[in-house]
C-alpha cells in the first residue's frame, strides 16, 4: 500500500536501529502514548532492535482500555432498556464490564450492532425513528471529529433518536500526568501521530518545556517508529528538549484545522476518569450544553453504571505510567489474560498488558546486556 | 484504535446535506467524509479513519524515505 509499504522496509528498520544504538552513549528510556506503536513495536520486535542503547516503555495508548468500568456498565444498562440500539466500534464492545461484555448482552436478547463511523450510527438513528440508537464514542482526538460530525450532523437533521455515550480522552494530561510523577522513568515521548495529524503539536511545547523532555509526533510503522527514535535520541544527546515531528506526511504542526473547529463547536474540555490511572484534569471531552440533547447521560439521567471495584491485584496504574513492565507483574499470565483480564491494559489488543500476551508469553524476558 | 489508512480521492458529492468522497483504497472503494477535510477532491492522498478524512497525505515528506532508502549512510 502507498505510503504505507516503503516504511515496512526491514532493511530500511536495521538501518534506522543501528543508527539509534551508534547514537546513543548510555541507555535512554523512551515512552509511546499509542496503542498503535506498541502493538508495531511488539509485533515487530523493535525493542529488542535497540534494547542495547533504548528502553521502551509503554503508556497508556490504548483508549479502549482507559474506558471507565462505570461506563461500559452504563452501556450495559441502556442495552436493557428494549428501545435502545446501542453502536460502537468493534474493539469497545468485546470489553469485559462488571457483568460480561456488550457482546454478551446482544447474546441475551440486547440489540448491539458494530459500526465502523459514528456516522453510520446516525444515519441508522434516521432509518428507524422508532429505536434510540445510543452510540458509545470512545477514543483519542483522533476519533473524536468523527463524533462531532456525526452529532452536528443529527442537530441538522433535527434526530431526537440519536444520543452519545461520550468517553472521549486527550492525550496531553496525561504525558504532563507521567512527565510529572516523582518516580518518573521516562526520558522522552514519542507522540501519537494520528492525534497529532488532528490536534498539531501545540498543546505538546508546554510539556516538552516545563519538564525538560524531548517529544517526538511519530507515526505507526517500523521505520516510523525507529525514525522517531532517532530522532529523540539525537535530541537527549544533545540535551534538546524539543517537539519534533517524524511523521511529516501526515502532521504538520496546526493539525487538521476543519476538524479541530468541529472539535470546538461539539466538545468542550473535561476533567476524565481515565481507568487504571484516575481522573486526570482536563484529561477528556464532554458534549457541550449546545448539544445537550445528544447526550445520553442527559436524556438518560436514571441509567447509571455500577462501577465495580477494579482488582486489588492489578498493578495497572505502574504499567500505564511506565513504573513496571507487563511481564513484571506478578499476575501477568496466570491471573490475568486477555480472556480474563484483572485490568485495563489486558483488555483491549492494543493495550500494553495485552501487547505483552500476544508476542511475548510465555517466555520471560531477557535482561539487556 | 487510531489506525487511519491512506486512499486516493476520486470523486467529490453531497449526499445527505454532508460533502462526502469517494476513496480507493487499492482495489477497495468506500464512501468517506469530508465534512473534517472539506477543501480535499479529486487526485488527493487523504488518511481515513472511522468514515473521515483526517488530513492530506503529503508527498514530499514522503519522497524523503525514498532519499533514506537510496543513500544507506544518510542521516546516521
Ligand atoms: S498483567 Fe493484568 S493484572 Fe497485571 S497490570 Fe496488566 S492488566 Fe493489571
Amino acid at each position: 500500500m502507498r505510503f504505507v509499504d516503503e516504511y515496512r522496509d526491514p532493511d530500511l528498520a536495521r538501518r534506522l536501529a543501528d543508527a539509534v544504538l551508534a547514537r546513543a552513549s548510555r541507555r535512554w528510556t523512551v515512552m509511546e502514548v499509542c496503542g498503535g506503536q506498541t502493538h508495531a513495536i511488539l509485533a515487530s520486535g523493535l525493542d529488542a532492535l535497540v534494547r542495547e542503547r533504548v528502553e521502551l516503555l509503554h503508556g497508556p495508548g490504548c483508549p479502549v482500555c482507559v474506558t471507565p468500568l462505570e461506563t461500559l456498565d452504563r452501556a450495559q444498562a441502556l442495552v436493557e432498556r428494549p428501545d435502545v440500539t446501542l453502536c460502537s466500534f468493534g474493539d469497545m464492545l468485546r470489553v469485559p464490564g462488571s457483568h460480561g461484555d456488550l457482546f454478551g448482552a446482544r447474546a441475551r436478547g440486547g440489540d448491539v450492532r458494530v459500526v465502523y463511523s459514528p456516522l453510520d450510527a446516525a444515519r441508522l438513528a434516521a432509518r428507524e425513528p422508532a429505536r434510540r440508537v445510543v452510540f458509545l464514542a470512545v477514543g483519542f482526538e483522533t476519533t473524536a471529529p468523527a463524533v462531532a460530525a456525526a452529532a452536528r450532523w443529527a442537530r441538522k437533521q433535527g434526530l431526537a433518536n440519536f444520543q452519545l455515550l461520550v468517553s472521549h480522552v486527550r492525550v496531553p494530561p496525561a504525558l504532563e500526568a507521567i512527565a510529572s510523577a516523582p518516580d518518573r522513568r521516562v526520558d522522552a515521548f514519542l507522540a501519537a501521530g494520528h492525534v497529532c495529524t488532528v490536534m498539531g503539536t501545540q498543546e505538546y511545547e508546554p510539556i516538552a518545556a516545563r519538564h525538560r523532555m524531548p517529544i517526538v509526533a511519530t507515526g505507526f510503522e517500523p521505520a516510523d517508529i525507529l525514525q522517531g527514535l532517532l530522532q529523540a535520541v539525537d535530541q537527549l544527546e544533545r540535551g534538546a528538549a524539543e517537539v519534533e515531528i517524524q511523521y511529516r506526511r501526515a502532521v504538520r504542526p496546526e493539525g487538521n484545522p476543519a476538524a479541530r473547529a468541529l472539535l470546538e463547536e461539539v466538545f468542550e474540555v473535561a476533567d476524565r476518569p481515565w481507568r487504571g490511572i484516575g481522573t486526570l484534569p482536563g484529561g477528556g471531552l464532554r458534549l457541550r450544553g449546545s448539544y445537550a440533547a445528544f447526550d445520553a447521560e442527559r436524556v438518560f439521567p436514571e441509567v447509571t453504571g455500577a462501577g465495580a471495584a477494579e482488582s486489588p491485584d492489578c498493578r495497572a496504574d505502574a504499567v500505564l505510567r511506565g513504573i513496571l513492565r507487563p511481564p513484571e507483574c506478578p499476575e501477568f499470565g496466570r491471573a490475568c489474560t486477555p480472556d480474563h483480564p484483572l485490568g485495563a491494559p489486558m483488555v483491549s489488543a492494543e493495550g500494553a498488558c495485552a501487547a505483552y500476551f500476544a508476542y511475548r508469553a510465555p517466555e520471560p524476558e531477557e535482561d539487556p546486556p | 484504535m487510531c489506525l487511519a489508512v491512506p486512499g486516493r480521492i476520486e470523486r467529490v458529492d453531497e449526499e445527505e446535506g454532508l460533502r462526502t468522497a469517494r476513496v480507493a483504497f487499492g482495489g477497495v472503494r468506500k464512501r468517506v467524509c469530508l465534512e473534517t477535510l472539506p477543501d480535499a477532491g479529486p487526485g488527493d492522498w487523504v488518511l481515513v479513519h472511522a468514515g473521515f478524512a483526517l488530513q492530506r497525505l503529503d508527498e514530499d515528506a514522503a519522497l524523503e524515505l525514498r532519499g533514506w532508502l537510496a543513500e544507506p549512510e544518510s542521516g546516521a
